[in-house]
C-alpha cells in the first residue's frame, strides 16, 4: 500500500521506522482551546483538515482509511478533509457536521483543543458550547464574499460568550488573484464590527487553506505582500483565559472524611490564589475560618492556583457540605437571591417563562425560575423586548430568581463562578448555557433614608460579627469591603458632606 | 521495566507549622509540566464530581495504559482517602496472561475493590474469536458481558479510559455520556456541555459513562505515565516473543489455544504491544523498545496511529459508532 501523506512513511506494515522529526518539546504552556466558526462553503473542514494534516496529526493507516472512503483526491493529491472530520455515519450520509466534535494538535511550542462546530444558524447551540471552554476564536470566511451576516453571527456569540481574541482566517485568498487590496477591505470590515462588540485582539490573516498558504506554512511566495504571522503563529502566541483574577474561590465538590482526624474539602480552584494561613469565609452560610493545609496526593502545598484541584483543610469544626463555596474574606463573589444573566436556549422546547429550572453552577444545584427580558437579534446585534418563550437558539436576557442564596461572580470577571447550566426537571436534559451579568438589587425601591447602615469596625471586630449565625442568615444583605483604616475615615466623611 | 511503582507507599502528610512565602512546594519528584497539569486537574475534577453527584459509581478497568492512568488519577482525586466506589474488569477468557497477573497485583498493592464479571453465557458456549469472529466475540464477551456487569451491580456512573483523539465517533462524545436503560449510545441526541458543568441528573435506570481523559492524546498518556512513574504490565515493553503474521497483524502465538494456520509459520523475535485486549485481536508491533524512554521515543516518530492493530476497528467502516450505540465502552 502506498501512502499519499507527506510523511515518509513504512505504508501498511506496523512496523515503525525511525525517521527524522524533531522530538516534541515538553509543553511549557498550557494547551491553547479555540473554536473554528464558518461553514463548509468557507472551508471550514478544509481549514481544519490542514491544520490537523500540516502538523502531523493524521497518522499513516488514518490517512490510508480516508483514501479508501474518499476514493477520488483533489488535484492537489489531498484527501477529503470533511470525511476524516466528520465522525458520525449520520454526517458521512448527509454531508454535514451536527455536533460539537474536539480535535487535537501540536507544534514544537504547544498543543491545541479545536471545538469544530457546525455553521448554519440551526446550530447556534453547538457553536454557544464550543464556545464556552474556548480562549480564541478562529472566523472563516470567504475572500469573494468579504463578512456576511453568518460572520457577524458567529462574532456576536464568540464574543458573548466571553471569547476576547478573534482571529479572521480570509480564505481562498487564491481565488482572487491574492488581492492585497481585497483582504485588507474585508479586515477593515471585521475591525469595525468587532470593536462593536468590545473585542480588541485581532489578527486578521490572508489563507488558503486548501494550498496551504498561511495555515502552518508561509504563503509569502504567493503573497509577499502580508508580513503577519500565520495561523499557526499566532495560536502559539495567544494567551489562555485561565489566569482568572480576583478573589480565591473553591466550590466544594465533596467533603473528604477517611478517618475521624482528617475533614478536607476537595474542589477545584475557580478563582484568586490560596495559601496556608489566609482567611476565608463559607457561603452561604458565611462562617470565617482560616486556611491550615493544602493537600494533594504528592506533596502538601504552600499555594494553589485557579485551575488546581486540590483537597483544603480548615483550622476549625465548620460546617460545609457539597454545593458551598469557600472564598476569599477580602474579595468575596456576589449572593443573593435575584440575578442577572444571558442565556443561550439549547433544546427544541425552549425556556418558558415562570417554568422551574434547576441550576447547576461549579457544584451548587438548586432550582430558579427565569424571566426572560429581550432577546438577541443576531442579524442586527440588537436586543428586543420579549418576554415570552425563548426558542431554540435564541439569546435571552433573563432575570433568575432563587428560592435559596444564590452565589455567583459576574462572568465578565469569573469565567467558572459567572456560569451556569438549566436542567429541565421533567427531561432533565441541559436546557440552556448562562452567564451572570449583574446581581438585581432586591428593593430598588429603597431610597429612602435610614434604610441601610454603613459602619465602620476594626477587621477583626467584624471577622466575629460575620461569623454570629444571625448575620450568616441575611449574609446576602450585606455589603462588605476591606479598606485601610484611612480609607475608611475618608469615607466616612464623604457620607457626611 | 518492572512495575516497582506498585510497592511504593503514600507518603504521609507533612503538618504545616508555619506559613513561609519564600519556600518552595517540596516534592519527591519534579513538578508536572502545565499541559499535564491542566489535563490531571480536569480529570481529578470530572472523577470528585461524578463520586459525589452518583449513588453507584464504577471504573472500567481495562488493564491497559489508559487505565493505569485513570487508576493513577482516582487514587489521586480521592486521597488522602481510599477510591470510593469498585473496579470493574470484564474477562473474556481471552486476554493475555500478562495482563492478568498484572491487574491482581495492582488490586493487591492498592486494596483496590475488583470486581471481575465473565458472560456466563458466552464461558458456556465456548465463545472463542477464532471460530465466532472478532466480531461476534466482541459483541457477547465485551458488549454483553458489560451489560450484564452494569445491571448487576445497578451502576448509574461508570467510568472509562477513553480519549478523543482515539476514534472519529469519540470525537464527539460528551464527558458525561448519557446511556438508556438499555445502554444505548445516541450520538446525535447528546446532552449540550457546556463549561466544566456537567449535568449528573439520571432517572432510575438510566446511567452516564464518564470520561476523565477525554481530552488527552496518546503521547500525553505516555508523558504522564513517564512523569509520575505509574505502573503498566510488561506487554508494552519489548521482549522476545512468539508470533505469526495473520492478515497483515503480528499475532501472539504463546497461547496453548493458538493454533497455526497452514502455511504459517511462527516466529520468534522482539515484540511489544500499543495497545492491549484479547490477544487474538490485538496485532504487535516489531520494536525494541523495552524501557518507558524508548516507548516514548518511538511513539514520536510513529507515523501509524495505536488503534492501526485493532481488528474491531477495521470489520467495517463506522465500526467504532455501531459497537457504542449498542453499549460497548
Amino acid at each position: 500500500m502506498t501512502s499519499y501523506n507527506d510523511h515518509s512513511g513504512s505504508g501498511a506494515s506496523a512496523t515503525i521506522l525511525p525517521f527524522a522529526e524533531p522530538q516534541r518539546a515538553a509543553r511549557d504552556t498550557r494547551p491553547l482551546r479555540l473554536i473554528t466558526c464558518g461553514s463548509v462553503d468557507d472551508g471550514k473542514s478544509t481549514l481544519i483538515g490542514r491544520l490537523l494534516w500540516d502538523t502531523k496529526a493524521v497518522k499513516e493507516d488514518q490517512a490510508a482509511t480516508l483514501k479508501r472512503d474518499s476514493g477520488a483526491q483533489n488535484d492537489l493529491g489531498l484527501p477529503d478533509f470533511a470525511l476524516l472530520l466528520d465522525g458520525l455515519q449520520a454526517e458521512r450520509e448527509q454531508g454535514i457536521t451536527i455536533d460539537v466534535a474536539y480535535r487535537y494538535f501540536s507544534t514544537d511550542r504547544r498543543s491545541f483543543i479545536v471545538a469544530d462546530t457546525p455553521g448554519h444558524e440551526q446550530y447556534t447551540r453547538n457553536m454557544a458550547t464550543g464556545a464556552s471552554t474556548a480562549d480564541l476564536a478562529v472566523l472563516l470566511t470567504d475572500a469573494r464574499t468579504g463578512i456576511l451576516e453568518q460572520t457577524r453571527r458567529h462574532a456576536t456569540i464568540a464574543a458573548l460568550m466571553g471569547i476576547r481574541q478573534f482571529v479572521l482566517a480570509v480564505n481562498k485568498i487564491d481565488l482572487v488573484g491574492y488581492d492585497k487590496a481585497i483582504f485588507e477591505k474585508i479586515a477593515h470590515d471585521f475591525k469595525e464590527l468587532a470593536a462593536t462588540l468590545g473585542v480588541r485582539q485581532i489578527t486578521a490573516i490572508p489563507m488558503s487553506a486548501l494550498k496551504g498558504e498561511n495555515v502552518v506554512l508561509s504563503g509569502h511566495s504567493a503573497m509577499p505582500w502580508y508580513e503577519g504571522p500565520t495561523l499557526i503563529e499566532t495560536l502559539e502566541l495567544a494567551t489562555t483565559r485561565s489566569a482568572q483574577t480576583g478573589g480565591f474561590r473553591l466550590p466544594v465538590q465533596r467533603v473528604s472524611r477517611p478517618g475521624e482526624s482528617f475533614r478536607g474539602y476537595q474542589g477545584t480552584v475557580a478563582g484568586g490564589a490560596v495559601r496556608p494561613g489566609d482567611s476565608v469565609v463559607v457561603l452561604p452560610s458565611g462562617m470565617v475560618a482560616n486556611v491550615k493545609q493544602i493537600v494533594t496526593f504528592d506533596l502538601v502545598r504552600n499555594a494553589a492556583v485557579a485551575g488546581d484541584a486540590i483537597t483544603l483543610v480548615l483550622d476549625r469544626q465548620v460546617d460545609v457540605s457539597r454545593g458551598d463555596m469557600i472564598v476569599s474574606i477580602d474579595a468575596q463573589p456576589l449572593t443573593g437571591h435575584h440575578f442577572d444573566a444571558q442565556i443561550v436556549a439549547l433544546q427544541a422546547g425552549g425556556i418558558e417563562p415562570g417554568k422551574r429550572y434547576w441550576l447547576k453552577s461549579g457544584s451548587r444545584r438548586q432550582r430558579v425560575s427565569v424571566a426572560p427580558l429581550s432577546q438577541l437579534e443576531l442579524s442586527s446585534g440588537k436586543w428586543k423586548t420579549h418576554e415570552d418563550t425563548l426558542a431554540m437558539n435564541a439569546i435571552g436576557k433573563v432575570l433568575l430568581s432563587f428560592d435559596e442564596t444564590a452565589i455567583f461572580d459576574i462572568y465578565e470577571q469569573n469565567r467558572s463562578t459567572g456560569a451556569f447550566i438549566l436542567i429541565d426537571p421533567d427531561t432533565l436534559n441541559t436546557v440552556a448555557g448562562g452567564m451572570i451579568t449583574a446581581k438585581r438589587s432586591q428593593a430598588d425601591a429603597a431610597h429612602r433614608d435610614g434604610q441601610r447602615v454603613v459602619l465602620s469596625l476594626p477587621a477583626d471586630l467584624a471577622d466575629q460579627l460575620m461569623s454570629t449565625e444571625i448575620f450568616a442568615a441575611r449574609r446576602d444583605e450585606a455589603d462588605v469591603r476591606r479598606v485601610s483604616a484611612a480609607r475608611a475615615a475618608d469615607l466616612m466623611k464623604d457620607l457626611e458632606a | 521495566m518492572p512495575p516497582d511503582a506498585a510497592t511504593r507507599t503514600d507518603k504521609p502528610m507533612q503538618s504545616h507549622t508555619e506559613f513561609d512565602p519564600q519556600s518552595k512546594d517540596k516534592a519527591a519528584k519534579p513538578p508536572l509540566d502545565p499541559h499535564l497539569k491542566a489535563l490531571e486537574n480536569e480529570a481529578i475534577h470530572i472523577f470528585r464530581e461524578v463520586a459525589a453527584e452518583f449513588e453507584r459509581p464504577v471504573m472500567l478497568y481495562s488493564i491497559g495504559k489508559d487505565s493505569s492512568v485513570l487508576l493513577h488519577l482516582a487514587r489521586k482525586a480521592f486521597y488522602p482517602g481510599k477510591i470510593p466506589f469498585p473496579l470493574l474488569h470484564i474477562d473474556t477468557g481471552w486476554k493475555f496472561p500478562e495482563m492478568i497477573a498484572f491487574r491482581d497485583e495492582m488490586a493487591e498493592a492498592f486494596g483496590l475493590n475488583l470486581v471481575v464479571h465473565t458472560n456466563p453465557r458466552g464461558a458456556s458456549e465456548g465463545i472463542s474469536p477464532f471460530t465466532h469472529g472478532s466480531s461476534y466475540h466482541t459483541d457477547v464477551m465485551k458488549t454483553e458481558a458489560l451489560r450484564q456487569a452494569l445491571d448487576l451491580g445497578q451502576y448509574d456512573a461508570a467510568f472509562g479510559g477513553a480519549r478523543r483523539d482515539e476514534e472519529a465517533s469519540r470525537a464527539k462524545e460528551r464527558i458525561y455520556s448519557f446511556r438508556t436503560p438499555d445502554h444505548k449510545w445516541d450520538p446525535r441526541n447528546q446532552r449540550p456541555e457546556l463549561w466544566n458543568i456537567y449535568n449528573g441528573m439520571v432517572r432510575r435506570g438510566e446511567s452516564v459513562r464518564a470520561f476523565p481523559l477525554s481530552n488527552w492524546t496518546e503521547v500525553d498518556i505516555w508523558r504522564y505515565i513517564q512523569a509520575e512513574n505509574i505502573p503498566l504490565p510488561p506487554l508494552y515493553f519489548a521482549k522476545p516473543r512468539k508470533f505469526v503474521e495473520r492478515d497483515g497483524m503480528l499475532m501472539w502465538a504463546e497461547d496453548p489455544r493458538f493454533e497455526a494456520l497452514p502455511g504459517e509459520q511462527v516466529q520468534e523475535g522482539m515484540l511489544r504491544f500499543r495497545t492491549l485486549g484479547c490477544w487474538p485481536l490485538t496485532g504487535g508491533i516489531r520494536s525494541t523498545a523495552s524501557t518507558l524512554d524508548e516507548v516514548i521515543a518511538e511513539l514520536e516518530i510513529a507515523t501509524v496511529s495505536e488503534r492501526q492493530g485493532r481488528a474491531i476497528d477495521r470489520d467495517q467502516a463506522g465500526s467504532m459508532e455501531k459497537k457504542k450505540r449498542e453499549g460497548y465502552f
